[in-house]
């Protein structure tokens, strides 16, 4: 009972944490119809934007201006080389999208090496917040949620409430009207790309340091965040969010339960659980959990 | 008929006359992996340039053909009756048979969530990898032997000329055979369904049963090459089947050029000349690796192969001249660019590992704020004369590919 509540509050955590991403990820999959390789590599430029501001200026001004940076990163890559590909199609936005990782990665590995830095948790959250049993519950961990459902709500409130966000979801269906209208839809684009790699962001500065900084962190988060859109169905936020949350927990747990099935433990099949929920997924409903879209 | 019989006659002869000519190991080698890459990446292009597929997870294929291969090759050892000359078809038949298996959960969606569902495939088999260490070898590999059994005619696989001569018959071969495949109905369908899979449907073809026959015959190939990488390096560990191969072989694939049967052929050449001379210049070379490829998808969609198509075009039309004073032009500006581009990152690189940059007698230290100004600024003021020199150039291309277009 008490390895179960602890697993699943953990699960949580983790599960708002790839949401951060695929939302991210949907969003500008379903205003542009790219699919963002180097979503995670944004993830974790953010993370190491975080570790340099936290240490040179402090972790809370990190929290607002590495996602802005990296933002901002994002908008270029948009305006400067997407825009480019998008001429010559979905597939070579792709490729570019999954050039640009590689690029990133090496980058990376220049600036910080291929070691992993020492980006630590503020000693302000550092600790325990309460304790459930006899196990504790750190504080920093609630705060990742705290600033994950802020920024849903956030998200949530800016798509349907706002003025801008009225015209986002208009540009996403009808393009050619919203630009009839006299908005410049070509910037609108720019604007969610770089808002999408923004959110990506903020994840690595709260994820870099509950987990690992590192160049390696890109490809090993990567492939979860694509199992976790195709899931939850592409375009669709709703089932992005039921699938973040299912696959952290499940994930969680099976890396907790020290169960063995035929000699094998299950926590050496926690990697490859993600996939196989994919694979099931896709043998029973082929459009995702809540997906509209035929391919 | 007549021209293409030519062609088909004269890359058989360069592949038995390469190592006349080139006659050290390292040559024997290197001539060695492009050929399996060659396969590889021809394998690749049945799926990105014939049928519009784009895959993240093709190295499943190979690493489980090298996988089953070199386990044939231990059986073999240890008494089985198979010569080591038809080895790859166990990893070709290991290839097409999960190629059945995983196709079949692959292809059930096409264009973006195909690519996804590709990668993700790949990584769950790069996962049980490492669940099963003995099957897989983990990181560690598993190796084997390829000289077993009596030698036939002298032949023991020994020597590397001798793995050279069998890696470029079955080049020969399975290219003829994938050459062939685009001939056949199913090659023409599956163009179809990349160009239009709704019309492919009206004239009566399932597009996901076209998808997935080719995804099939590309586990074939691929796992072909993978058995022969397997006899060539006489080791398999997890890597082959890893992430970083199939992103390889992507890169490899676009390099070369997707619309033309032999683009990944020269796509094959360029990637492995890169891993080898590059690799042994500079260690940036995955920098620059993925630079290049960034340039071919925003610059040059149609590859090496585009490229060589272009050219021989101009030259047939006579538009040499006309083209002559552009490619005079921007010589100048665009080695400008490059050397500053690569001064750059060649320092970049000794900074982080803190050494200084020697370059014919000079020193540029890389941590004073000075030089790097310097080289920056002369990086920026080349870009900028590029940009002067393309503007004024600019209508005068456009001249020549109207030309061109027109011709079409």
């Amino acid at each position: 009972m008490e390895l179960a509540l602890a697993s699943l509050l953990n699960g949580v955590t983790y599960g708002l944490l790839l949401f951060m991403l695929s939302s991210g990820l949907t969003l500008i999959f379903s205003m542009m119809g790219v699919l963002n390789f180097a979503h995670a590599s944004f993830y974790m430029l953010g993370a190491y934007f975080g570790y340099v501001i936290s240490t040179r200026v402090g972790f809370f001004p990190a929290l607002i201006l590495a996602p802005l940076a990296v933002g901002a990163i994002g908008a270029a890559v948009e305006r400067f080389g997407l825009r480019r590909a998008h001429a010559s199609g979905h597939v070579s936005e792709l490729l570019f999208t999954f050039g640009l990782a590689i690029v990133i990665e090496e980058v990376v590995h220049v600036i910080w090496g291929k070691t992993p830095v020492p980006y630590r948790v503020p000693a302000s959250l550092d600790g325990p917040l309460f304790t459930l049993y006899s196990s504790t519950f750190p504080t920093y961990k609630a705060f990742m949620m705290a600033v994950s459902v802020a920024m849903l709500a956030a998200l949530y409130a800016g798509l349907t409430r706002t003025r801008a966000g009225l015209v986002i979801r208009a540009a996403l269906s009808r393009p050619d009207m919203v630009e009839a209208l006299g908005h410049n839809v070509p910037r609108v684009f720019m604007l969610v790309f770089g808002g999408g790699t923004a959110l990506a962001a903020l994840a690595g500065v709260i994820g870099g340091n509950a987990f690992i900084t590192e160049p390696g962190m890109a490809a090993a988060l990567g492939p979860i965040v694509f199992v976790v859109v195709v899931v939850g169905g592409l375009g669709s936020l709703a089932g992005a969010f039921i699938a973040s949350l299912a696959i952290g927990i499940v994930q969680t747990f099976a890396v907790s339960l020290d169960y063995s099935i035929h000699g094998m433990s299950l926590s050496r099949v926690a990697p490859v659980l993600p996939y196989l929920i994919m694979v099931a997924m896709l043998i029973a409903r082929p459009r995702g959990l809540m997906g509209t879209r035929e391919s | 008929m007549r021209s293409s019989a030519w062609t088909w006659g004269a890359s058989a002869a360069l592949l038995v006359a390469l190592p006349l000519v080139f006659r050290s190991g390292f040559a024997m080698s290197l001539f060695c992996q492009a050929g399996i890459v060659a396969i590889f990446a021809l394998s690749y292009n049945m799926l990105l340039g014939q049928t519009g597929l784009l895959s993240f997870g093709h190295a499943v294929y190979y690493g489980l053909g090298a996988l089953f291969t070199i386990h044939a090759l231990n059986f073999a050892a240890a008494g089985w009756h198979l010569p080591v000359t038809l080895m790859p078809l166990v990893g070709a038949i290991a290839g097409l048979a999960f190629g059945i298996v995983l196709g079949y959960i692959t292809t059930r969606r096409a264009g973006t969530t195909f690519a996804m569902i590709s990668l993700g495939v790949g990584e769950m088999v790069a996962a049980c990898s490492l669940m099963f260490p003995g099957f897989f070898g983990g990181e560690a590999g598993i190796s084997a032997n390829r000289t077993l059994g009596e030698p036939f005619l002298g032949i023991t696989f020994g020597p590397q000329i001798q793995m050279y001569y069998l890696v470029a018959a079955w080049l020969l071969l399975a290219t003829a055979a994938m050459y062939a495949l685009t001939r056949t109905p199913l090659g023409r369908m599956a163009n179809a369904v990349r160009d239009n899979p709704q019309r492919a449907q009206f004239v009566g073809y399932d597009p996901q049963w076209v998808r997935f026959m080719m995804v099939a015959l590309s586990g074939f190939f691929a796992g072909l090459a993978g058995g022969l990488a397997a006899l060539n390096y006489e080791i398999v560990s997890s890597e082959s089947l890893s992430a970083y191969t199939s992103g390889l072989v992507l890169l490899a694939t676009y390099l070369g050029g997707i619309r033309v049967f032999a683009g990944p052929i020269a796509g094959a050449i360029a990637v492995t000349l890169m891993q080898t001379v590059l690799a042994s210049l500079t260690t940036a070379w995955p920098f620059y690796f993925g630079l290049v490829f960034l340039a071919t998808v925003l610059f040059v969609p149609g590859g090496i192969a585009g490229i060589v198509l272009l050219h021989k075009r101009l030259w047939e039309m006579r538009l040499a001249r006309r083209a002559a004073p552009v490619y005079a032009r921007m010589a100048l500006p665009v080695a400008l660019v490059l050397v500053a581009g690569v001064l750059m990152v060649e320092m970049a690189y000794r900074a982080s590992a803190g050494v200084s940059l020697r370059l014919a007698g000079w020193l540029l230290d890389t941590r004073s704020t000075g030089t790097w100004i310097a080289v920056v600024a002369s990086f920026v003021a080349a870009c900028l004369l590029c940009r002067w020199a393309w503007r004024g150039a600019r209508p005068r291309w456009a001249e020549v590919s109207a030309a061109i277009g027109d011709a079409r």
